[in-house]
Formats: C-alpha cells, sequence, structure tokens
C-alpha cells in the first residue's frame, strides 16, 4: 500500500506529457507592432488554411475511395470464375511444383517444398527483410533515453505490470511447454504437413513473449538475453545464407549438388528443407520476440 | 456486359469481391484518418485483403490442400499452390513494414507528444517561425 500511494495516477501521467506549446513558439524578435501583426495575420492565415483543409480532405477521400472500390468490384466481375480449374493461373507452373514437390525437393508438403526449393530465393530475400527490419527497429527504439523521460516511462510500466497476477502465472506454467513443444512441432513437420519455419517460429516467440509478460524481462534474459538474441539471429541467418549459395552455386553451375533427400514422409528426409525451416523458425522467433521487446522497453 | 451479368459474374467472384471491399476499406482507413496508429491499422486491413484475395485465387472446388498424400503427385488432385506462398511473403513484408511504422510513429510521438498528424504539422510550422 505505500507503494501505491506514490504511484501517479493515470490522469496526472496524461497531464504531465500534455503539449504546451507555448513552450516551443519562439519569443517575438522585435517589440515593433506591425511585425507582430504580421505574425498574427500569417497564424490567422495558416489557421484558415488548415481549416479548410481539414473541411475539404475528408469528402475528397470519400469521393476517392468511392471511386476506388467501384473501380475494384467492378474488376472482380471481369476476372475469371471462382474455383475453377480452368482459370488461367492453374498453369503449368502450379502443375511443375506439384510434381516436383516429392520427386526433387523431397518434400510431402509442396507448399513447404516450392517456397524453400523451387522459390528459394525469394524466401531468402524474406528472411534478410526480416532481419533488416530488426535492425531497423532497433536504430529507431534503442536510444538513449532522456532521465526524465526514463523515469516517467518505468512509471507507466508499474501501471500495466501483470507479474503480480498469479493467475496469468499459473496459466502460463501450464501452457508454456506445451507452446514451445507445439512450435518446435510445427517446425519439424513443416516438409510433411501444414507449417514450416515461419509459422512454428511465430508460435515460439508467441511463447517468449507470453513468458516475457507473465514473469517479467529479468526472469527471461537468464535464458534469452541481448547475446544470445544477437547469437541466434546472425547464426540462422548466416546458416541460411550459406546452404541457398550451396544449393545456388551448384545450381547454376550445373553441378551435381550433395542433397540428402531421405525417404519422403519421414522426419529426416527432404534434403536441406528441414534445417532451413529450423533456421528460419528460430530467426522468426528472435524476431517476433525482438519486437515485442523493443516496443515495450526500448531494448531488446 | 450488361449490368445484370456484371452483377451475376460479382455474386460469383464473392471471395475476390469480399477482399476488393476490405482492401477499400483499408484504403479508406489509410488516408482519411489523422491519427498514425488509424493509419497503420488501415494498412494492415489492406494486407488482409490481398491475403483473402491471394488465398481465393488459388482455391480450386473440391481439391484438398497441396500435401501430398501417399505420395500421389497428380496436379489434379490438389488446387495451386503459388498464392498460398506468396500470402507468405505477404504476411513477412507486412509484418517488417507494420513494426518499421510503430517504430517511426514511436519517434515521432516522443518529439511531438502527439499521433495526430494534423498536430504534427501544425506544430512544425510553428517551430519553424
Amino acid at each position: 500500500m505505500k507503494k501505491g500511494s506514490k504511484r501517479p495516477s493515470l490522469r496526472q501521467l496524461w497531464q504531465d506529457t500534455d503539449l504546451d506549446l507555448s513552450r516551443i513558439r519562439p519569443a517575438d524578435p522585435g517589440d515593433d507592432d506591425q511585425v507582430r501583426w504580421e505574425q498574427a495575420h500569417a497564424r490567422r492565415l495558416d489557421a484558415a488554411e488548415l481549416r479548410l483543409f481539414r473541411r475539404a480532405y475528408p469528402v475528397l477521400c470519400v469521393i476517392l475511395c468511392l471511386i476506388l472500390s467501384t473501380a475494384l468490384v467492378l474488376t472482380v466481375a471481369y476476372m475469371p470464375a471462382f474455383g475453377r480449374e480452368d482459370s488461367p493461373t492453374n498453369n503449368e507452373v502450379a502443375a511443375r511444383y506439384i510434381e516436383g514437390a516429392t520427386a526433387e525437393a523431397g518434400a510431402v508438403n509442396a507448399v513447404a517444398g516450392m517456397i524453400i526449393y523451387f522459390r528459394g530465393f525469394d524466401t531468402l530475400g524474406e528472411a534478410h527483410v526480416l532481419f533488416s527490419s530488426v535492425c531497423a527497429v532497433m536504430i529507431l527504439l534503442e536510444v538513449e533515453p532522456d532521465r526524465r523521460r526514463l523515469r516517467r516511462e518505468r512509471a507507466e510500466d508499474r501501471l500495466y505490470d501483470l507479474t503480480r497476477d498469479s493467475v496469468l502465472k499459473e496459466v502460463t506454467r501450464v501452457l508454456e511447454p506445451l507452446i514451445f513443444l507445439f512450435g518446435l512441432y510445427v517446425i519439424f513437420n513443416g516438409h510433411l504437413s501444414s507449417g514450416g519455419g515461419f509459422s512454428g517460429g511465430t508460435v515460439i516467440g508467441a511463447g517468449l513473449i507470453l513468458h516475457a509478460v507473465a514473469f517479467g524481462f529479468t526472469d527471461t534474459e537468464r535464458f534469452f538475453n541481448r547475446k544470445v538474441f544477437d547469437v541466434i539471429r546472425v547464426a540462422a541467418l548466416l546458416f541460411y545464407s550459406a546452404v541457398m549459395l550451396y544449393f545456388f552455386y551448384t545450381g547454376a553451375n550445373d553441378l551435381d549438388a550433395w542433397i540428402p533427400r531421405g525417404t519422403p514422409g519421414s522426419i529426416f528426409s527432404a534434403g536441406f528443407i528441414l534445417p532451413v525451416n529450423l533456421a528460419v523458425g528460430l530467426e522468426v522467433a528472435c524476431t517476433m520476440y525482438a519486437m515485442f521487446s523493443l516496443f515495450r522497453r526500448g531494448r531488446v | 456486359m450488361n449490368l445484370l451479368t456484371v452483377l451475376g459474374r460479382i455474386l460469383d467472384n464473392y471471395e475476390e469481391c469480399a477482399a476488393m471491399v476490405l482492401f477499400a476499406i483499408g484504403f479508406f482507413m489509410l488516408i482519411l484518418h489523422r491519427n498514425l496508429i488509424k493509419k497503420i491499422i488501415g494498412m494492415n486491413i489492406m494486407d488482409t485483403a490481398m491475403y483473402l484475395f491471394l488465398a481465393s485465387i488459388g482455391y480450386i472446388e473440391g481439391r484438398a490442400a497441396p500435401v501430398l498424400e501417399d505420395g500421389a503427385a497428380d496436379p489434379a488432385l490438389y488446387i495451386n499452390p503459388i498464392p498460398t506462398g506468396l500470402v507468405l511473403t505477404g504476411i513477412v513484408v507486412s509484418v517488417s513494414f507494420t513494426a518499421i511504422m510503430l517504430a517511426l510513429s514511436v519517434r515521432l510521438y516522443r518529439r511531438y507528444r502527439t499521433l495526430n498528424l494534423d498536430d504534427i504539422y501544425t506544430i512544425i510550422r510553428e517551430e519553424r517561425k
């Protein structure tokens, strides 16, 4: 209860963060009445312009959106009928991917075979997009905060702190192993059934986020700190890139690539799809947790 | 085509039509709302519309998901796997895009203490004077 009395209320926080325009506006440069009148006039003109803009903008928006949606819906009328097999999208490319999924890639799941084997370049680029987006968010949010804002944010954090919630803790204790297990299952079954590195990694990342919410970041840092995060995401991406580089090199030069395909349908089969799925899963899990942590407290 | 055939074909392609309506709603939110978070939500609705559109493009009536059971690699048994893979690409790009947009909004909020674009615009003008 002692702590509670010190805690600022939401209203106080809100007022504290309220914007004070007079602080930002610079003082008048001279005492001259003419200058002041001109400034006030310019401000009034600006305000009028802004008012006009605010009134006209929604109207223009509605008109533009009506035109756009009408055009789009009319385009739908000229598209091939829904669910028909003779539509032009179902051409020989899709047939080739399905036929080659087991024979060439060794995967039972044709989508996994397609995105990692046939369209490997595309998926490699995706992994890099994810990596660079985390880097961009880190650049934007991992700035040294000034002390006043840090104090205010800590106070806000205490308001939304869930680590004292015993229900959440107990439920997390039960659910967390199941969530991680399910994520691993989705990753390891990526070439056999629906799933793969991206979806499984998201599940594992959600488990990490749940742990951080229920037990706090200090508890999560016992097994997943900044160092582990950096090592895993860089190593996973490098491994993925190296595997794909080998694959591209042998493919482009007509060399025989060493790809152990195994028996289609067993866990250890489908050549490099399983290790690549694992790397992608780790990368995605790190990314998900990092996004949450960066937005929640400004660092990983 | 007269109006009735157009209407009939739109009803025939109802999934694509729904995707287009969702897209228009997302676009509407993106340009109408002055709050940055609402703009980002609108962008995400547009992404979702695209997933629905791609998924409905790849669907073929009466066929199974492309998980080849018992090694039957006959293309006549499964739906088109290409749009499904493209949806995955879309999701990854959308997640990255949303994260960067939100991070930029956080920085804007820290600088100007508001998420309203009009207010930010006004403050920038005031500061310039």
